[in-house]
């Protein structure tokens, strides 16, 4: 049984390397990631888990990272979006101008990328359900789902459902 | 920020965690079991909450079962919502799942979680109340397995070192017609104004609701009425209104007037629904 009283030394896979942190039970993992790790794409908005501005990936689906412990993390492979290295979702938010002010931004790139992953030929409802999670002020959601759109397998979505 | 500090554990068994739960507890320490921990972390942060020692079970096989087996359906206290929606094995559990909180909080809110929350609408519970599921507890003594309807009063009626292991569906309730239909104040994530869920088996349409009263409920008299069919629709909605069995909520998402119009609408929209199916 893992048990953990007090600030210990833990692991954490982050973008892929192993890190040792300092962590104690009650620490958040946006913090952790901010602070211990220097990681600051996961962006602190509610920290109640309405806005979505510091969602990650953990075994590759999203998880707002306001809502989990960082000792919940041990085991577990976390993706921020300073690990995507040039994805298609970030290009594709650029050639779509998906983003204004930028800081719900990585938070918007995360979730779209691991809805590309999970559901390549995801259709209209689902993502609209899956891009429901984040919030952007600047309100650029015509073009954050234009920019999802121009990187899932829309041909077999086109076949599949025989409309455009 | 959590503002204060607390011991964590993460055993791999049940007899690890209700030991661990039953020691602790013996010292006179407060401690919570631990699943998705979403309204722990929120709540916590406002002070709201304490605990000396969180037990997280997501490390217990057994809480983690999602299968169909043996004309039953099992679905550990920790399994997600969005995996009971993704697997899909009980489309209306999925239905009502999907319209809790929105996609990424489902990746970590748990069925557990929900059921034993303490936000009052626990809407995951109302398609376990239409299909008169079973729930496993355990604590120090062992498991048992009980009708949810007789630990379900208001709230799960859970002791101290009690935990929910999983609950079973029986498999005859799975593809039966049903619908769920939710109504919020203004967004689509949202608490509820009114949720109903609602399944017709060979004896007639079960219901369960969430945020009518403070708490989710089946009643067996408004069901009784509802199935009437020797009256008009109007009437038979008018009597089980009647017969909500406590005071109508009355809050900021709407007046207690707003939810009996809302209410009888939306059953009215559910009887229709199933004359059609018909």
């Amino acid at each position: 049984m893992l048990e953990i009283s007090d600030s210990t030394i833990i692991t954490l896979n982050v973008n892929g390397k192993d890190r040792k942190i300092v962590a104690k039970p009650s620490d958040i993992l946006l913090h952790t990631l901010r602070k211990e790790l220097g990681l600051t794409g996961a962006k602190p908005g509610c920290e109640n888990g309405d806005c979505g501005a510091c969602t990650i990936l953990v075994d590759d689906w999203p998880i707002k990272s306001c809502l989990m412990l960082t000792v919940e993390a041990i085991g577990k492979r976390i993706l921020t979006v300073e690990g995507l290295n040039d994805a298609p979702i970030q290009q594709a938010f650029v050639e779509n101008w998906g983003f204004q002010c930028g800081y719900c931004t990585s938070g918007f790139l995360m979730v779209c990328h691991s809805l590309s992953k999970i559901h390549p030929n995801a259709d209209e409802q689902t993502i609209q359900n899956w891009l429901q999670s984040n919030l952007c002020r600047c309100t650029s959601y015509d073009e954050i789902e234009n920019a999802i759109k121009s990187i899932l397998k829309w041909e077999v979505y086109y076949e599949r459902t025989g409309r455009k | 920020m959590i503002p204060f500090d607390f011991k964590y554990y993460k055993p791999g068994t049940i007899e690890e965690a209700t030991d661990i739960a039953n020691k602790t507890l013996k010292k006179g320490k407060k401690i919570m079991y631990y699943a998705g921990g979403t309204e722990f972390i929120s709540m916590a942060r406002m002070h709201n909450i304490y605990t000396d020692a969180i037990i997280d079970i997501k490390g217990i096989p057994e809480c983690n079962t999602h299968e169909l087996k043996n004309n039953e359906l099992t679905i550990g206290s920790t399994v997600t919502l969005t995996s009971i929606a993704e697997q899909n094995f009980f489309p209306l559990l999925s239905l009502t799942v999907e319209r809790i909180a929105d996609h990424t909080i489902q990746d970590k809110i748990t069925l557990g979680g929900n059921l034993a929350g303490t936000i009052i609408y626990r809407e995951a519970v109302l398609p376990l109340m239409v299909t008169d599921s079973d729930i496993v507890i355990a604590n120090t003594y062992g498991k048992k397995r009980i009708p949810l309807k007789d630990i379900f009063d208001k709230r799960i009626q859970l002791q101290e070192d009690e935990m929910i292991v999983k609950v079973i569906i029986k498999e005859q309730f799975l593809s039966l017609p049903s619908i769920h239909v939710k109504r919020t104040k203004n967004e689509k994530i949202d608490y509820p104004l009114i949720t109903i869920v609602a399944l017709k088996d060979d004896i007639g349409i079960n219901f369960a609701f969430s945020s009518i009263c403070e708490y989710p409920f089946r009643s067996s008299s408004m069901e009784n009425f509802l199935n009437d069919n020797s009256l008009p629709k109007d009437e038979r909605i008018k009597k089980a209104i009647d017969n909500v069995p406590d005071k109508i909520l009355n809050d900021i998402s709407g007046s207690s007037e707003y939810r009996k119009f809302m209410f009888h609408s939306m059953l009215y929209e559910i009887l229709t629904h199933f004359e059609e199916v018909n």
